[in-house]
């Protein structure tokens, strides 16, 4: 079984809410996410960020529509890394 | 989520706070000192009858609260319809759906609702002695007396949050509000 462990976004997203909250919020959507995110950019009303999920199983449906639930939008899908983990009672 | 955690969200993501807390002392103050007014014309004039005399304050209270509700939801809902196409064409992207978007269509009548309730609770408060004299509550003193000083003191009470956010003196900016109320006292007293 085919399992995502790192997901490396390009995210677009307003300054509200902040990037500790926003990371925040895309770390409680499962237990075991472990978000890092870093501002690589920062204009008017808008910052680009490089935001990077691992996690047991990470979600992208979930994380993106986390991020467009908080204004944002996902610009590219810049990195992953999957693994396939034999299932249970195999 | 609860009502009030999306509501929390709401109002951190616009930074509405800092005005919805203007429009309450701002409203506020309005509410308590029309309500003052409106007492001390009665008293100075001898108006007795308690019920004429809650009923032209509760008709002041409901139009500063409609008045306010109304004025705040107009303006504050062309505020945020501006903010959100502003930021709709920053993001070059649809953020409809979003809590941005949700935030403009929602914190207009939360503005709305602090605006227009704030005066109409506080003349409220000060029409309790009226209610309760009405109700065959006996008071210590004049009702229409007391009335007045909880009007100045919900005024005082005002000039004291005041102080919260300025960081200054309490009993300064307490006293400050106060003898605003008192010079309008004393205007009545002498067009008496």
């Amino acid at each position: 079984m085919i399992h995502v462990k790192r997901l490396i976004l390009d995210v677009l997203k307003p300054h509200h809410p902040d990037v500790l909250e926003f990371a925040k919020t895309i770390a409680a959507l499962a237990l075991g996410y472990q978000v890092n995110l870093t501002v690589k950019e920062i204009d008017d009303k808008t910052e680009t960020l490089e935001l990077i999920v691992e996690g047991p199983n990470v979600d992208r449906k979930l994380i993106e529509a986390a991020i467009k639930e908080m204004g944002g939008s996902v610009h590219s899908l810049d990195g992953v890394e999957v693994i396939n983990i034999a299932e249970k009672g195999h | 989520m609860s009502f009030f955690i999306k509501l929390q969200k709401l109002i951190a993501i616009t930074h509405i706070h800092n005005i919805a807390r203007r429009y309450l002392v701002v409203n506020g103050f309005d509410g308590a000192l029309t309500n003052l007014g409106l007492l001390s014309g009665f008293y100075f004039h001898h108006v007795a009858n308690l019920t004429l005399i809650m009923t032209a304050c509760l008709g002041a209270a409901i139009a500063l609260g409609m008045s306010g509700f109304s004025s705040a939801y107009v303006s504050e809902a062309a505020e945020r319809k501006l903010e959100f196409k502003k930021l709709q064409d920053a993001m070059v992207t649809d953020i409809s759906g979003s809590s941005h978007d949700k935030a403009s269509r929602w914190m207009p009548l939360f503005i709305g609702a602090v605006n227009g309730l704030s005066p109409l609770i506080i003349s409220l408060l000060t029409l309790t002695p009226l209610w309760m004299a009405e109700h065959g509550i006996v008071l210590f003193i004049n009702p229409l007396i007391l009335a007045m000083i909880v009007a100045f003191f919900i005024i005082f009470l005002l000039g004291v949050f005041l102080s919260n956010v300025s960081g200054s003196f309490w009993l300064f900016s307490g006293l400050q509000t106060l003898i605003i109320a008192g010079f309008t006292f004393l205007l009545i007293y002498l067009i008496s």
